[in-house]
């Protein structure tokens, strides 16, 4: 029985783990050689130098990453937070509503996300559904809140909202009652219970909820250009520049590698924290 | 221990909010698209359909849109079948490297998509593979079929493994246990699998921008439209994309309910 287990679990592992060889690995592996390749080559034939690396600390580069990095900070802080409430709501005090959101939620993500920002877009701009209509009520129209980093932020909170609102909800729901309810007998303080029960208890949730927005929000890209208008140059915009208009593609791949170090190092770790058996094989028991 | 009745309804406007929040610029768009105008101001002075009528006779629209069925269609089969693999050696069977495969395999969900579709796009260059719709496939395969297979592990979980013992004690081989066993009982999970691996394919934006090459899908080229200015095809456009996700969420949802339905009534 057991032998056939490990037989069986190999060989129906392989058609994925292909895939991933083939189309994941492989081309990481690709990125990591043009960056060693001296500048605007586009092939891997030539002696390796660090040119293209020399370049990204001298030109400046290193401003687009901490853009990129600060809003995806900023993002996943403020989703935390609007996201915390309506989590512990689908996990503890909703019944029916909480199968609502979640397919509400689900559904959103399925709507490309450009049409999605392109609606934020005429939502908020000049004429747009805010500004037009309060203008038609009043005779005064306001300045739109387009094109700077607040409304990037925003477009990031909106576009990750599911992927940090799903594990902190799942994160709760890992949460015992009666530590709880202990607690609240014991005569801890609402906040009190927050503190020192729910939040180490649902940390693995919230590592992965936290860790998903921040690395994905780092490598946004269309949230900058639909409705930041070029305000601020993102790493990922930066990384699509060299490899299109720059035709400097060990320029792209060094500047791909130190977004991909910075997003492996955080993914791995956070991967590597939580049990996966227990998250999933939970449910439904 | 129990909620306060005040903080329970605090709770549900809040959530109520939230979706109304979702679901606000889909509202803009809606009314974008059947505002009469060409230059679109708020509020909308008169309603026409003329752009709809002009977005299904274009012939552009309905080779982007076919484009993106391909790949959609593609993906979705073979997620299917990947994926319930995938999700056997993810959760039902212990072998010897699972835990590994079960992180390696969240690793593409973790992966910012423009970076990888660069990655891929850099990859088929160097061993000589010109981007089509079909480099475009690769792509979302890479990104959907972890996604898949953690869809069906989730049912796969739920699985009782007696019932293959028992079926295999009663002399049935690997194979027909697999059919008659195993395959039936992860149906549930192998369709709700391929519903989103449709749905995630049809509206992805930032693999196909790198691998598709020449051709181009239909969230592609409505970005492309976006930034060289508006276009009320824009928002027509993407309205038709959603009612058609939104059909075949329905679809999923009905079928299996009137199939239950005349099932009891029979």
């Amino acid at each position: 029985m057991e032998r056939l287990d490990r037989k069986l679990g190999t060989a129906s592992s392989l058609p994925l783990l292909t895939i991933l060889l083939i189309a994941f690995i492989a081309p990481m592996i690709v990125v990591a050689l043009f960056s060693v390749m001296p500048r605007k080559v586009f092939s891997l034939f030539n002696t390796p130098d660090f040119s293209a690396y020399a370049a990204l600390l001298q030109q400046g580069y290193y401003r687009s990453l901490l853009w990129s990095l600060g809003m995806a900070l900023a993002s996943t802080v403020i989703l935390f937070v609007v996201s915390w409430p309506l989590a512990y709501g689908m996990a503890k005090v909703f019944r029916k509503f909480t199968i609502v959101l979640t397919v509400a939620v689900v559904v959103s993500l399925f709507v490309s996300e450009n049409i999605r920002l392109f609606g934020w877009v005429l939502t908020l701009m000049k004429g747009g559904l805010f500004e037009g209509h309060f203008r038609a009520w009043t005779g005064e129209g306001f300045e739109s809140p387009l094109y700077g980093v607040p409304v990037i932020v925003f477009s990031l909170v909106y576009v990750y909202f599911p992927f940090m609102l799903f594990p902190l909800a799942q994160g709760i729901a890992m949460v015992p009652d009666d530590a709880r309810q202990a607690a609240a007998d014991l005569g801890a303080s609402r906040w009190r219970i927050l503190f020192e029960i729910d939040l180490p208890l649902a940390a693995p949730g919230i590592v992965v909820g936290s860790l998903l927005s921040f690395v994905l929000a780092a490598g946004a890209l269309a949230e900058s250009k639909i409705l930041g208008g070029q305000t601020v140059i993102v790493i990922a915009d930066e990384i699509e520049t060299a490899f299109t208009y720059g035709q400097d593609w060990p320029l792209g791949s060094a500047l791909s590698m130190v977004l991909i170090v910075i997003i492996a190092a955080l993914a791995i770790y956070g991967i590597t924290k939580v049990d996966l058996d227990a998250i999933m094989g939970k449910k439904g028991r | 221990m129990k909620t306060s009745p005040f903080l329970r309804a605090v709770l549900l406007v809040y959530g109520l909010l939230v979706i109304a929040w979702l679901y606000l610029p889909l509202v803009s768009v809606t009314f974008a698209s059947i505002s009469k105008a060409r230059y679109l101001t708020f509020p909308i002075r008169s309603y026409s359909t003329q752009w709809y009528a002009r977005a299904i006779e274009s012939d552009t629209v309905r080779d982007i849109v076919f484009t993106s069925l391909k790949v959609a269609i593609i993906v979705t089969i073979i997620s299917m079948i990947v994926g319930f693999f995938g999700a056997l050696a993810f959760a039902r069977y212990n072998w010897r490297f699972r835990k590994l495969y079960q992180k390696l395999i969240l690793l593409p969900i973790f992966f910012p998509q423009t970076v990888l579709g660069l990655a891929l796009l850099m990859w088929f260059n160097s061993v000589g593979i010109i981007p089509t719709w079909k480099t475009a496939v690769v792509a979302h395969l890479v990104w959907i079929t972890p996604i898949a297979t953690l869809i069906i592990a989730i049912r796969a979980y739920s699985f009782d493994a007696a019932l293959e013992e028992a079926a295999r004690d009663m002399g049935a081989s690997t194979w027909v246990t697999f059919r008659e066993i195993t395959l039936p009982l992860l149906m549930p999970g192998i369709i709700s699998a391929g519903l989103f691996s449709f749905l995630l394919s049809w509206g992805n934006f930032p693999l196909s921008l790198f691998t598709t090459g020449a051709d181009s899908t239909l969230p592609e080229w409505l970005y492309a439209k976006m930034v060289s200015g508006y276009s009320p095809l824009v928002p027509t456009v993407g309205v038709l994309s959603i009612i058609a996700s939104l059909f075949l969420v329905t679809a999923a949802v009905l079928i299996p309910w009137f199939m239950r339905a005349a099932r009891k009534n029979r």
